[in-house]
């Protein structure tokens, strides 16, 4: 699946949801799902600048594609985290670079997009999104 | 007694909804709400009389000038200051402590001592971190024990003849600690030692005189106690303010100047470069005037009984831990639930309209003390209600029960 295709997805499952309430649930319970990052890889140069909660992340390539495992320590951060990363592994790092994340505002997490928010999601993509230039850079 | 449910009429913010739920304002050791009388001096300000001060001949600077002179013998009055040149205006309770620390630094030399405690705010750390490395003197701490109380034997231990200055504040803004600074003042006099406490927490829940405590510097935010931001108070003892050196050149702090040299203007213009926040001082008054009207003693008490109703309901909960628990605090209740982040439980509480505070709270010594990334910390000022409190708890009964 494209990225494209991956966040339609979760945009669907996102819009069964009446309230917020099952919306942070669903995310909670994606948090659970997270491929976790090795406790080796859980270093301070892999932790996210900018976030309240403490979010590590590590990226590799294989067949030039890039994936992701995390962690955090906040639940709800590990959800969204899972979210992005969902949409992210996989994936050629070109094709990251080049993805938008409008689909956070579609499945109602608007509001973690404010810079004032201390989840720091802006840094998260932003970070994911810096392994895939590196990885693009080795490619070229 | 103070009539809540009037009080809250005057709050303009407190009928708002949030995430569809009605406001519910915990954060307000973070920022205190404004009531309309104060709304009312703004809007009047910019409407009728703007202009710059202390300067123009003309009738809208002479009002201007007497609105906001008028105002800075409002806050000499309200902290019982000798003199009205002993209250400089200040953008805030840091800019004030800067102030302050830059002043010192042409004071001190190597081998000074400087103390200041674990419950300070990083704006009462920072400022005087750089001010020893500019100096030279040396930083102590004094420590605190389980329950964020300093220990006063552990003070009186770093106190010497080389203890210039000493840094506190009367109300830790992270666990709601009143520090004894009464004490403090007097043992610190008695080595010789200037003593500059930071009032930011202290001064929306207390009233302090400043001849009494016989404090050197104190220091507060408008903001904190119903004002607007960008504007606050430095009190000084007439003999330091004369003592420190000016802060910030510029225009107002004058007296002559020409390219061979310049003499400065007294105070408390020395300290006063540049076109002040002059609504927000005029403002600063208004709300001291608001709070007055209530009285600080109604305050304090109405305040105390909405800290007692919210530790014995909030301890209900199982595995919620408070973290300070002095004997003497103010209405400020840091706790974490089990091993839940505090972060997560701030976000569910914001989608249900309440506004706590979550992380390290600017006192990450405080947070290392009891090994935790921080907390969350609920507030409440004179207009919060236990109705509010009440729906508080049941909300973060369903955050803890949606995070476990």
């Amino acid at each position: 699946m494209t990225i494209e295709e991956v966040q339609n997805e979760i945009i669907d499952e996102f819009s069964m949801f009446e309230d917020w309430e099952e919306r942070y649930q669903y995310m909670i319970d994606l948090g659970k799902d997270l491929p976790l990052i090795d406790e080796k890889y859980k270093t301070e140069d892999n932790i996210i600048k900018g976030c309240q909660s403490k979010v590590w992340v590590h990226a590799n390539m294989v067949d030039d594609k890039v994936n992701f495992t995390a962690d955090s320590d906040a639940i709800i951060t590990k959800g969204i985290i899972a979210i992005l990363i969902r949409t992210f592994s996989n994936q050629h790092p070109a094709a990251i670079i080049e993805a938008n994340t409008d689909f956070i505002d579609k499945i109602g997490l608007k509001e973690h997009l404010s810079p004032t928010r201390a989840n720091g999601l802006v840094s998260m993509i932003k970070q994911l999104k810096l392994y895939a230039i590196a990885y693009q850079t080795q490619l070229s | 007694m103070l009539d809540v449910q009037n009080i809250r009429q005057d709050f303009p913010i407190l009928n708002r909804t949030v995430n569809g739920k009605p406001l519910i304002y915990f954060d307000n050791a973070a920022t205190s709400q404004t009531p309309q009388q104060v709304i009312d001096v703004i809007v009047d300000y910019y409407s009728n009389y703007n202009a710059n001060i202390h300067r123009g001949v003309h009738s809208l600077s002479q009002e201007a000038t007497d609105a906001y002179e008028q105002s800075r013998l409002k806050i000499q009055n309200h902290f019982n200051a000798k003199h009205s040149h002993e209250i400089i205006y200040t953008a805030g309770t840091t800019h004030g402590i800067n102030l302050v620390a830059n002043g010192f630094s042409s004071l001190l030399k190597k081998g000074d001592e400087v103390i200041v405690s674990a419950l300070e705010h990083h704006s009462n750390i920072v400022p005087w971190q750089m001010l020893c490395e500019r100096t030279g003197a040396s930083l102590k701490v004094i420590p605190m024990n389980d329950h964020g109380e300093l220990i006063l034997s552990e003070y009186e231990a770093l106190l010497n003849d080389n203890t210039k200055l000493v840094f506190v504040n009367h109300i830790s803004n992270a666990l709601g600690t009143i520090n004894p600074i009464e004490k403090i003042i007097e043992k610190a006099h008695a080595v010789g030692a200037a003593v500059l406490v930071d009032g930011a927490q202290s001064c929306p829940h207390i009233k302090p005189d400043v001849q009494a405590l016989d404090v050197d510097f104190y220091v507060c935010s408008a903001h904190k106690m119903c004002g607007p931001t960008g504007v606050g108070m430095l009190y000084g003892k007439e003999a330091w303010l004369n003592k420190l050196p000016p802060y910030q050149g510029g225009g107002e702090m004058i007296a002559e100047v020409s390219f061979e040299k310049t003499t400065y203007a007294g105070l408390p213009h020395k300290f006063e470069a540049g076109t002040p926040n002059i609504c927000g001082g005029i403002a600063f008054g208004a709300a001291l005037d608001y709070m007055n009207s209530i009285s600080f003693d109604a305050i304090a008490n109405y305040e105390n009984e909405l800290l007692d109703y919210g530790t014995s309901e909030l301890l209900k909960i199982e595995g919620l831990k408070i973290y300070g628990t002095a004997k003497e605090k103010t209405s400020v209740i840091s706790f974490n639930v089990g091993n839940i982040h505090p972060y997560d439980i701030g976000t569910i509480l914001d989608k249900m309209g309440i506004a706590v505070r979550t992380g390290h709270h600017c006192a990450q010594p405080i947070m290392d003390f009891y090994k935790i990334p921080g907390t969350v910390r609920a507030s409440f000022m004179f207009y919060n209600t236990k109705e509010e409190i009440d729906t508080f708890i049941t909300a973060l009964k369903k955050a803890v029960m949606m995070l476990s």
